[in-house]
């Protein structure tokens, strides 16, 4: 929930007209034990791994190199095979399916892109709908349908070819490529990695509000915490030898790390991270202040970190909310923060 | 000193020098005579420009086939790379005159001796470039490939020979003019192409004949690597592709 509204907050401008497009099925994963071994390496690369990906939401895979993020997410689309155990997509396992036709119907996203330097953006996204032989309307209107929904105008950028484009855009074509024929399930491997910090702001922004469009199950492998809490419904922290050190959303893990090692991949900022995934108008306030001194004034859809930050840039102790419709709404003082991360913590510990 | 070499053994029939006829340029054996190229190009160097064309593109299709099958074999199996590498240059080492010299014996006067030495020099070069080319595809673009559910034969002709054909016709342009110029030679053992009327120039001394050989066949290269240009600018236009502001 925190999720939507942090992007409405602040994701802003290249998606706007995504009501055209069609929101499909999501799928279900589930990771049943499974474990990859290498024939020469002492140890498994993952490590009895179980999880369960619930339909619909971005999951995000996230540790340190050498926990196997990587690993895992490439044994669901099989780029990499399963030692023991299995892998399901909504019950069905990822070894009963033809490994092309596996792969055709998930979405894969990867940090370098991949787009294919000879074809057109056009002929880039309509990979997939070829494979799958759609008739030549069906895939173009897809493919202008795809370009729109994630900011690309199609008569611009359609007959283009991937060099003539920039970092941002290219991996704006990827996610339209990857989505083309409506897959239940996308793979993204880094996707926004190799982008400048403003940009992949950006993208990260226009993908969380397209999610809320399309709606599929998000495998999302990062190695930047804040990207993961900021993208994931669910974090799965991954540790050396590919063990599973905790899986949970984002404020399971930042107020009750499992144990020091995810504390200490949070970060000892992880009191301030949990206050970034609050707004204002989701928190309890303080009734306004009798007096009506002329005090600093922050609108509702704040998150508790930037109203935080706010009063320390301004020298203030406390701060008005102003709602949405201009009333002021209520009161912020140090102490209503404190108590609020307290609060929390002690509702994940009971 | 070509000629010294060809003089003892030139198969060739003997060319009567059209010294008879002609205007004074041509009667003083002139450096260029631009008028007896005129009233000769028609019926003396059609033939032999067709002749030439002829040898190149048999040569260069072979060469190409082999070259590319081999290059095919090698891209997917290491283990063959060094054994068609080494032998394709070992061809390349031959000296040209002694190649075709070599084949007399064993294939005889004509065609077939002229293209196996013709082919066997374009294959280092094909080889290279399309192993070279299909090795250069980017990673990514083939792990995208993979992920997205291609086959491997879909990946080989839909992504890694379309990103190659820059790097194969590249091949293909040094192996064409190297092709054009070695044909030449070739009339060193049967009088065919352009080569023809220099080796005959040669013993004659007639010096308006043997420029305007060896300047149609530089003609005829330039223009067969323009056309291959020019085929490759239609072809991939997303090489050239730039971003532009």
């Amino acid at each position: 929930m925190w999720h939507a509204s942090n992007a409405g907050a602040r994701g802003r401008g290249a998606l706007s007209g995504m009501s055209s497009s069609s929101s499909s099925s999501a799928a279900e994963i589930v990771f049943d034990h499974v474990t990859k071994r290498y024939a020469n390496a002492p140890k498994p690369a993952i490590d009895d791994l179980s999880l369960t990906l619930p339909a619909g939401d971005i999951c995000v895979l996230i540790g340190p190199s050498g926990g196997g993020k990587t690993t895992a997410m490439k044994m669901v689309n099989r780029l990499i095979s399963i030692t023991e155990g299995d892998i399901t997509i909504d019950g069905t396992s990822v070894n009963a399916l033809d490994v092309t036709e596996l792969r055709r119907g998930i979405g894969y996203v990867i940090q370098q892109i991949g787009l294919f330097p000879h074809l057109t953006i056009e002929a880039n996204v309509a990979t997939v709908p070829r494979l799958l032989g759609w008739d030549k309307e069906r895939t173009r209107a897809r493919g202008r349908e795809l370009l729109e929904l994630v900011g690309l105008d199609p008569d611009e950028y359609g007959k283009r070819y991937p060099a003539q484009l920039s970092g941002g855009q290219r991996q704006r074509v990827g996610l339209a490529r990857a989505m083309a024929a409506d897959p239940p399930l996308m793979l993204m491997d880094e996707p926004f990695g190799a982008i400048d910090p403003i940009t992949r702001e950006r993208l990260q922004n226009d993908f969380l509000r397209l999610h809320e469009e399309i709606r599929k199950t998000v495998v999302f492998v990062t190695h930047d915490i804040d990207e993961a809490i900021k993208m994931g419904h669910r974090i799965a922290i991954l540790r050396e030898g590919g063990r599973l050190a905790q899986f949970g959303t984002p404020e399971e893990i930042l107020s009750n790390p499992a144990d020091d090692f995810v504390a200490q991949f949070v970060g000892a900022d992880r009191g301030l991270k949990r206050l970034a995934l609050r707004r204002l108008d989701e928190i309890e306030l303080l009734p306004l202040p009798k007096n009506g001194d002329k005090r600093l004034e922050c609108p509702a859809d704040t998150t508790v970190a930037d109203a935080l930050s706010a009063m320390l840039t301004a020298g203030a102790t406390d701060l008005v909310v102003r709602g949405k419709d201009g009333e002021l709404t209520g009161h912020l003082t140090f102490d209503v923060v404190s108590r609020l991360l307290a609060a929390e913590e002690d509702e994940v510990r009971a | 000193m070509i000629a010294a070499l060809a003089t003892p053994l030139a198969q060739a029939g003997p060319v009567i020098p059209n010294f008879g006829r002609g205007d004074e340029c041509i009667r003083n054996n002139g450096r260029f005579c631009m008028h007896w190229f005129l009233d000769n190009f028609g019926n003396r160097y059609v033939p032999r420009i067709i002749e030439h064309v002829e040898m190149t593109l048999i040569a260069i299709s072979i060469g190409f086939v082999i070259a590319f099958g081999a290059a095919l074999i090698a891209f997917r199996h290491e283990r063959f790379e060094l054994p068609f590498a080494n032998l394709s240059a070992l061809f390349y080492t031959i000296p040209s005159i002694a190649f075709f010299q070599i084949m007399v014996p064993i294939t005889g006067i004509g065609w077939l001796s002229i293209e196996i030495a013709l082919v066997s020099y374009t294959l280092l070069i094909l080889f290279r470039n399309t192993l070279t080319g299909l090795r250069e595809v980017p990673t990514e673009a083939k792990e995208a490939a993979e992920g997205m559910g291609l086959t491997r034969r879909q990946t080989l002709l839909r992504v890694e020979l379309p990103l190659a054909a820059p790097a194969i016709i590249a091949g293909l342009r040094v192996a064409t003019v190297t092709t054009i110029s070695l044909a030449t030679i070739a009339a060193f053992i049967t009088p065919l192409g352009l080569g023809a009327p220099i080796f005959s120039a040669i013993q004659t001394g007639a010096n308006t004949e043997f420029v305007s050989a060896s300047i149609l066949a530089i003609a005829l290269a330039l223009v067969a690597d323009a056309l291959i240009v020019a085929s490759q600018w239609i072809t991939t236009p997303w090489a050239r592709a730039r971003r532009s502001k």
